[in-house]
């Protein structure tokens, strides 16, 4: 049965999620996301007509469009359009978890100036300033002051446009540098590690240091609800420890895990590679007789 | 992943080592000038090319 899987060139994840469906006997084929276009009521051309298509661009509002695209068509694609619009919008991501009880960081919005000095004021300093629509670290602040915020403000309105019109504003919580991020494919949570750094930023793709960590029962718990919340699907999810258990900061749709393969010893691309193929033979069984 | 012949780093001009199983669109580090390069032909011979610039909505 063969799937797609569309990407924005080839990473080390790509490569590896290509060598899982090639061991298993899978026609895998990779387009790349530059080539799609064409009339939105038929399917892309450059996309050869697939029961299942795994999204993996790294432009989320590409991941967004093509997905709405092919599902109105019939297609399945994983994850799906809600999985990805909710969890590449931190307000959304947040909404999803405080609607679903998951434990999460209290969060607030402003649309202005004044209101980000107001929202500010309720949340407490220190707190982080995110954009409502990014990720890797990018463009995160972390504010200890009134003058700090002043600079965030005056920022996001001299980037402009419409995501910097929305001020996401999350409370700071001490995690000497360390964080965990959990993998939860179709429900269940495979792995974990623990991402350590220098600074309070623990993005590996900023250089924070990744180690296995064991599941137990706290872990995989919070880990599954917080996929459930944001409509299920596969993720990788980001907590904080803390004394009063876990915190989920943000759910991730399109996860990187190059750094979380020999370090857990699980076979993150082997689950995410049987996944994909579940959800295609579901949908070939779902599909109406010719 | 073993490494076959090297290739010329379209930014530098130095040597970018290629694997011998490389994919299109495969991304890969220039060791000398660190640009991040993709693999843009497989035949008759791999070329590279200096990837976009990252863009605000790109990540996870």
């Amino acid at each position: 049965m063969p799937v797609g899987m569309v990407c924005t060139g080839v990473r080390a994840e790509e490569k590896m999620l290509a060598a899982a469906f090639s061991a298993r006997g899978v026609e895998l084929h990779v387009v790349d996301d530059r080539t799609i276009h064409g009339d939105l009521g038929s399917w892309p051309e450059t996309l050869p007509r697939v029961d299942a298509v795994l999204l993996r661009s790294k432009s989320h509002w590409r991941n967004v469009v093509i997905a709405h695209w092919l599902e109105s068509l019939g297609g399945r694609t994983i994850n799906e359009s809600r999985v990805i619009e909710t969890c590449g919008d931190k307000v959304r991501t947040t909404l999803a978890l405080l609607s679903e009880g998951v434990p999460t960081l209290s969060a607030s919005v402003a649309f202005a100036s004044a209101g980000g000095e107001m929202a500010a004021e309720a949340v407490g300093y220190p707190l982080v300033v995110k954009p409502v629509i990014g990720s890797w670290g990018r463009l995160i602040g972390k504010v200890n002051d009134r003058d700090a915020l002043d600079l965030a403000l005056d920022h996001k309105a001299a980037l402009g446009g419409a995501p910097h019109s929305v001020t996401y504003l999350q409370r700071f919580v001490e995690t000497g540098g360390r964080d965990v991020r959990s993998f939860v494919v179709g429900g269940r949570c495979i792995a974990a590690i623990a991402r350590t750094s220098e600074g309070w930023k623990t993005n590996t793709a900023l250089g924070a240091e990744a180690t296995g960590l064991e599941l137990d029962s706290a872990l995989s718990g919070v880990s599954e609800a917080a996929a459930l919340a944001v409509g299920g699907g596969m993720v990788a999810v980001d907590l904080f420890e803390t004394e009063d258990g876990y915190l989920v900061n943000e759910v991730n749709a399109t996860m990187e895990f190059r750094n979380s393969v020999d370090t857990t010893g699980v076979d993150i691309p082997g689950f995410i590679a049987d996944y994909v193929l579940g959800q295609a033979e579901a949908a070939a069984a779902e599909r109406p007789v010719a | 992943m073993s490494v076959a012949v090297g290739t010329e780093c379209p930014v530098c001009a130095g040597t970018v080592d290629t694997p011998d199983d490389a994919m299109l669109g495969e991304l890969l580090d220039c060791d000398e000038c660190g640009s991040e390069l993709e693999v843009t032909q497989l035949t008759p011979g791999i070329e590279l090319k200096e990837t976009p610039m990252c863009a605000e909505d790109w990540g996870e």
